[in-house]
């Protein structure tokens, strides 16, 4: 079980109170109803679905109630870092795990 | 020898750690036997010279015990108190004995000494492996009647208790700074090193005492004996207040961010557990760091028929001798690989026990236990094979012949030990996703790469000297501690793969998995076959499923793999090991999550009274709804068509309290529900409502429901009742992320609201008498108001709203206030003729109005101009999560699937819902299918069936004449439009 850190109670909580929501910083089209069905396919349908290093939205949904965006590897399940909704994407902190001992 | 008669004659006096003058008694197949407080079941028979606990799977085999703990492939028994607190393949080697406790051998018929299954021995050329995949193709018929009855009944190990189990499971979550897994040599030091740190400590080992191989090893540590110094260690350890010692407990699996499931076994060995003891607790543990001291597991030797009853692990020989003071045989042979087997042959020697030889594989065993052995007169066979043993019900003998040579002898034995070398237990290790490598020199994998805060110590890292071991674990500590120790004889040895004799070119079985009856041969026949993947042999071959998790057979099979192969063993590579460790009951995973708890009921406020009506309940999602009321002697149909027919003549009182309701309220809520919402709600004036759509941003139909406005900055939404809480986190979403300017809050108040439908003609002459304070006429509360008011002295919401198609209310009132309303309301609704409906009535009559239920008539497909609401989307608007969507090629093509009605050309017939639609019944198949039907009821007022469809150019194909082939009959079907009851609406406006 994930240990997800929420960024606005600021504690490492059980995944048990998160769910997922999706690729993160995927903004929704502000002149929506004029973009092309290209535009709007590459909005809606298509995500990068990326194997490593992803950015996604998780939400707090039995906390605090917030959405908010997570750094995580898709490999290890590692989330390097939170943040919260609204923010720029967040270069991701160095790891110093993988190491051999 | 001399032993007790009492506790079995196999008991060695002055051997063991157990008291004579604790005594328990237990039955094994009928028979009683009286073993001493601390015996396991394995050990308590051997006492007894039984060595025949079981058959073996797949060729009914006669199988003893080979270990003397977890790893046991073979020794699986029934333990019973009773017939409800009956456990099937539990291993005799792990399992204490208590007194009273019933054992029964599994896997034979009519007994264990004569079992008719072991004909299959005899048949084995057809039972290799993969015969499943090959034997039962065809013909295809055979499979039912014949072939899955017969495999079902010979198949499985054990039988399933079939009474509920009366036991109690709990459950526990912890933090903890550091998890020591293993409390052998390695395990108690870490834990010493960390307890000194002032660190939060658990240390966790699966047997009843500490000690891991302090159990039968000979090792001096602190200058007193081994298990003596873990006993005081763990004493020291439990008075500290940071520590936690776990004892009969088991790590099962290292799962993401330092969590671990534990499984403790709490009255398992007690005789009369006390009422309030749970049986097993599941711990659940987030550790900041984890400390791995899980030891190695001993390896059988691969060799002909090398899984008698009295073949065993040599380092289980010398527990059964060395902790529970019982002697596996009285003339004992050992075949090893590895030096480790001397010290059980030494022990047994200097216990009494005749050695008949020690057959060791290499030719140059360790020097020390060579010298050793030679001072305590034990014949040693350097450079000598067990080629074969024989004994039908226990081992009589074993074939031994020179490397190389030809010239066999037989040696007379009642038991063999023998051992292949050790297997660092990496389980964990690999549970937490780190990565192991190959130890060419050793021939085993070790820990490399960590994924997870751990570290490995001691034998399951490699660590073979003890020195090394305990400096290894006071730095994983990470505190100062002095523990010095030292063991009597270095060990050298090992090896991988069929012995000598076993190789290809032996047509013998030589099992690498006992319980699976797994031979070398099966191994090499699917290589032969094409399984090149290691992940794919061991599918093909069953190899290191099922308990085992690789634990004996991996290694093994793995070498054999690889030899076939050609290739070394990392390019082979290692299949994955799988949590949980070993097998975990499912009481102890659920915990309290059973019966009424394992999924909460949700109830609506009046359940009770409704139920006390004699109210028939059915399943929406956790809601337990009233279905339908039957009155003395009607079945469902009468008492909905009863029920249907009322309501449209006089009157029904419905429970709504399921629906999902969400109060919208802020300065720009008009706004929010404008974007979120297909329709326009700034033209919605205060005291209205109206029915809206909700669309994703693809265009489909998402939810729908009535939005009432109360005031300028405040709207009452429902829901579909089982959309409550998506609708919620699909608006919260968009509040947070889209459209965070917009100054509004959203709560639910789906539970806050009881919520009482009263429909039909006397809708009003029902509700009129307990509305306080409002004008509830045509007039001033037309249809589709809302207004706040009190409803029998109770603060309560209005709304004059149908789902009926007839004239209605909905009397919203707090939740607590439900039962009290509801109950006024339905004694005078009663006096005037209208009867209770459920949810059975409510869907019958929606239909016959042709109103839509989302999730029913929709799938996630249908756009609002698909369902015929076009009108509920705004034309206006310039934005609306779902406008672009709409606007899709696709959305906008001819011919797309529209809800229409269809009517069944003879009237008695009712659609199965789900019935495909097709234009020709007579076209070949495949057929082009047009849709299906969503909606199908019997229409008691309309005295005929109706159903709602979706169809591929639906609205263009009225009065057409479509089929929907059913299994035994082809049903033609008139296109219609969805209204079949007051096609006018007036009722609705009464």
């Amino acid at each position: 079980m994930l240990l997800i850190h929420c960024p606005y109670c600021e504690e490492d909580r059980s995944e048990l109170e998160f769910r997922w929501a999706g690729e993160a910083h995927i903004a929704r089209p502000e002149n929506i109803s004029a973009i092309s069905d290209e535009e709007f396919a590459e909005f809606f349908f298509l995500r990068n679905n990326e194997k490593g290093l992803t950015y996604e939205r998780w939400r707090h949904i039995h906390g605090c109630g917030r959405f908010f965006n997570a750094a995580r590897d898709t490999i290890s399940d590692k989330f390097l870092m939170t943040y919260k909704a609204g923010l720029p994407k967040q270069p991701v902190p160095a790891s110093g795990e993988g190491e051999t001992r | 020898m001399s032993g007790s008669s009492n506790s079995g004659a196999f008991r060695i006096k002055g051997a063991g750690r157990h008291t004579p003058a604790r005594t328990a008694r237990f039955t094994f197949d009928g028979k009683t036997y009286t073993a001493l407080e601390g015996d396991t079941v394995a050990s308590a028979l051997l006492a007894h010279g039984v060595h025949l606990l079981g058959r073996s799977f797949k060729y009914h085999r006669p199988r003893g015990i080979l270990t003397a703990g977890p790893e046991e492939p073979n020794a699986l028994l029934d333990v019973s108190r009773d017939a409800a607190r009956r456990q099937p393949n539990v291993r005799a080697t792990v399992q204490e004995v208590f007194d009273g406790a019933k054992i029964a051998s599994q896997n034979r018929w009519p007994s264990l000494k004569y079992d008719i299954g072991s004909f299959n021995d005899l048949l084995s050329p057809f039972f290799a492996a993969g015969f499943y995949y090959k034997t039962f193709m065809w013909p295809r018929e055979a499979w039912h009647k014949l072939y899955e009855p017969i495999i079902r009944r010979a198949a499985g190990l054990g039988e399933a208790p079939k009474e509920g189990d009366p036991d109690h499971y709990a459950s526990r979550y912890v933090h903890c700074d550091i998890l020591i897994a293993g409390a052998g040599v390695a395990g108690l030091t870490a834990a010493l090193s960390a307890a000194a740190t002032g660190k939060k400590v658990i240390l966790v080992d699966e047997q009843p005492e500490v000690g891991g191989a302090l159990h039968y090893a000979s090792t001096t540590i602190d200058g007193q004996d081994g298990y003596d110094w873990a006993q005081a260690t763990a004493a020291k350890l439990k008075a500290m207040p940071n520590v936690t010692v776990l004892t009969r407990t088991t790590v099962f699996g290292y799962y993401n961010h330092g969590f671990l499931g534990l499984t403790e076994r709490v009255t398992d060995h007690i005789a009369l557990p006390g009422k309030d003891s749970p049986r097993e607790r599941l711990w659940q543990v987030r550790a900041k760091k984890v400390i791995l001291a899980t030891g190695s597991i001993e390896r059988h030797m691969v060799f002909a028929n090398n899984d008698r009853p009295g073949i065993m692990l040599a380092s289980a020989a010398r527990s059964f001798l060395n902790h529970h003071g019982v002697a596996v045989g009285h003339s004992v042979g050992v075949y090893t690989a590895h030096d480790s087997a001397y010290e059980a042959a030494f022990d047994l020697k200097r216990a009494g026990v005749s050695i008949a030889a020690i057959v060791d594989s290499r030719s140059n065993p360790g020097e020390a236990v060579l010298s050793e052995a030679r001072a305590l007169g034990i014949d040693v066979l350097a450079g000598h094979s067990v080629k074969d043993t024989s004994g039908r019900l226990r081992i009589s003998s074993m074939t031994v012949v020179r490397n190389g040579g030809a010239n066999a002898r037989k040696i007379k034995v009642d038991a063999l030990i023998v051992s292949a070398g050790w297997t660092p237990s990496v389980h964990l290790f690999s549970q937490s996703r780190g990565k192991l490598r190959f130890d060419e020199a050793n021939q085993r994998f070790l820990p490399d790469v960590y994924a997870q805060n751990s570290i490995s110590v001691g034998a399951c890292n490699g660590t073979d000297d003890l020195a090394e071991l305990i400096d290894e674990a006071i730095a994983a500590g990470g505190g100062s501690v002095a523990v010095s120790g030292e063991n009597r004889f270095e060990w050298t040895g090992g090896m991988i793969g069929a012995a000598e004799g076993a190789g290809p070119e032996h047509a013998v079985k030589a099992f690498v998995d006992f319980q699976h009856d797994v031979t070398a041969k099966d191994i090499r026949l699917a290589v032969r076959e094409g399984m090149h993947s290691i992940e794919h042999i061991k599918r093909f071959t069953t190899n290191g499923m099922a308990s085992d998790q690789g634990k004996l057979s991996n290694m093994h099979g793995l070498a054999i793999a690889s030899e076939m192969l050609g290739k070394p063993i990392p390019q082979v590579g290692l299949t994955t090991f799988r949590a949980p460790y070993t097998p975990v009951t499912y009481g102890t995973l659920i915990a309290h999550s059973r019966g009424e708890l394992f999924d909460p009921a949700r109830k609506t406020p009046m359940h009770a009274l409704e139920a006390a009506e004699g109210a028939e309940f059915e399943d929406v999602g956790n809601w337990r709804r009233a279905w339908y009321f039957p009155k003395r002697g009607e079945d469902m149909h009468a008492a909905v068509n009863r029920e249907c027919k009322t309501v449209r003549e006089v009157g029904g009182v419905f429970d709504a309290s399921t629906l999902g309701k969400i109060e919208v309220v802020g300065p720009d809520a008009a706004a929010f529900l404008n974007l979120l919402y297909t329709n326009a709600w700034d033209t919605l004036k205060p005291g209205k409502s109206r029915y809206g759509i909700m669309t994703r941003e693809d265009g489909f139909i998402y939810d729908d429901g009535v939005v009432g406005r109360l005031a300028e900055d405040r709207f009452h939404v429902t829901t579909t009742t089982g959309g409550a809480p998506r609708v919620l986190n699909h608006m919260e979403d968009y509040l947070q992320t889209e459209f965070p300017h917009l100054k509004v809050w959203l709560t639910s108040t789906t539970e806050q609201w009881a919520v009482i439908a009263v429909q039909g003609p006397k809708a009003r002459e029902i509700i009129q008498p307990f509305v306080e304070g409002l004008d509830i006429s045509n007039e001033a509360f037309p249809h589709m108001s809302v207004a706040e008011c009190n409803v029998m002295g109770v603060p309560s919401r209005l709304f004059r709203m149908s789902f009926t198609g007839e004239l209605g209310f909905e009397v919203n009132v707090p939740a607590d206030f439900g039962p009290a309303v509801w109950k006024a309301i339905w004694e005078r609704a009663q006096s005037l003729g209208a009867c209770l409906y459920g949810t059975e009535t409510m869907h019958v009559l929606r239909a016959e109005k042709g109103y839509i239920i989302v999730g029913q008539d929709t799938d996630g497909t249908v756009t609002p101009d698909d369902a015929g609401l076009n009108w509920a989307v705004s034309k206006k608007k310039t934005d609306f999560v779902g406008i672009r969507g709409l606007k899709r090629p696709d959305l906008v093509r001819d011919g797309r699937k529209q809800l229409v009605g269809l009517l069944t050309k003879d009237p008695k017939e009712v659609l199965e819902e789900g019935g495909q639609i097709v234009a020709d019944p007579n076209q070949p198949k495949p057929m082009t299918m047009l849709g299906h039907v969503t909606s199908s009821y019997w229409s008691e007022n309309l005295g005929r069936s109706i159903a709602i469809a979706l169809v591929a150019g639906g609205r263009a194909r009225m009065g057409e004449t479509l089929y929907v082939p059913m299994a035994d009959k082809t049903i033609a079907v008139e296109v219609t439009d969805m209204v079949f009851v007051d096609k006018e609406g007036g009722r609705i406006n009464g």
